[in-house]
């Protein structure tokens, strides 16, 4: 029977992962953002087995605030990124070490 | 009960090859690709949990609008993909060996904690003509009608920024510019000179 453990487990497996996505895609600032991503629907896991197991609405209603935040949040990001890449021509994480414009 | 648990772990599975694929594919493009297998999994398995209107939003906002956007970025900026992906194989192991450690961990507490508390783990079922979405709206325009006002302006806000952080003002651009054409005054544009008259010769 499926049940809060098996979708916890789930979660935390995608958590980890996209923190090990973080570590290992350390350069590419486009592979951060997406495992950040990632990471947010790990959590959204949570709170929607947690909403489902407790038979509260609230936890649903904080997911949806969560990817629309989320959703704000890669907009704004991707045009950060793109305004980065048109003055360094580079999206290397190491290579963004001054603060010059 | 053992097919809805088949289709979990079917689905589950699906999930975590397509994160690992995120992680680890060469290409950003693939990356993109997978992560929509990603969410999309995930979207099925919120279904089962019988969350229906998040599921959708998850397709709709997710799939639909954000993983579109990180596919324009990518395809936009042509980035030198074997420049960035050096450093893989130095961070790897340490990687892999900080994501054992956390999800042994994890698990350990998932499982065997909530042995001693004695919960039981199953969901129970929900009421007969129990609706999702209409439950969520019940609360959404209610309760939490401030929140939802504030994730309104955010997304405002993140309209403003993304525009104001991308245009781009060209030198040399032909554009009409209303403000000054409708102050402009004649004394500026031509000047009458008197002159007298010359004499025919």
């Amino acid at each position: 029977m499926i049940g809060l453990q098996h979708y916890l487990t789930l979660s935390a497996m995608l958590f980890v992962l996209s923190i090990a996505g973080i570590i290992i895609n350390r350069r590419n600032l486009i592979l951060l953002l997406m495992c950040i991503e990632l990471m947010l629907l790990a959590v959204n896991f949570n709170f929607i087995a947690f909403s489902r197991y407790l038979g509260d609405e609230t936890g649903q209603v904080f997911v949806f605030f969560i990817l629309t935040v989320a959703a704000a949040e890669a907009a704004i990001g991707l045009a950060i990124l793109v305004v980065l890449f048109r003055t360094r021509r580079s999206i290397n994480v190491e290579e963004l070490n001054r603060m010059k414009g | 009960m053992i097919f809805e648990a088949m289709l979990f772990y079917l689905f589950a599975a699906i999930m975590i090859g397509a994160a690992l694929g995120v992680v680890f594919a060469k290409n950003p493009v693939h990356s993109v690709m997978f992560l929509v297998l990603t969410f999309f999994n995930s979207a099925i398995l919120w279904l089962m949990a019988e969350a229906e209107f998040l599921a959708i939003v998850l397709v709709l906002v997710y799939v639909g609008a954000v993983m579109v956007l990180f596919l324009f970025v990518i395809m936009m900026l042509e980035v030198n993909v074997e420049a960035v992906k050096r450093g893989l194989t130095r961070y790897a192991p340490l990687a892999i060996a900080i994501a054992l450690i956390m999800v042994i961990e994890l698990i350990q507490l998932i499982w065997l904690r909530s042995q001693d508390v004695q919960v039981s783990s199953s969901f129970a079922p929900n009421p007969e003509g129990y609706d999702n979405t209409k439950a969520l709206g019940a609360v959404l325009y209610t309760e939490h009608v401030y929140a939802f006002e504030i994730a309104a302006v955010i997304l405002l806000l993140a309209i403003v920024a993304a525009i104001t952080l991308t245009m781009r003002k060209r030198p040399g651009l032909k554009v009409q510019d209303i403000a000054k054409q409708v102050s402009v005054r004649a004394k500026d544009r031509i000047r009458i000179v008197k002159m007298d008259a010359e004499k025919k010769q």
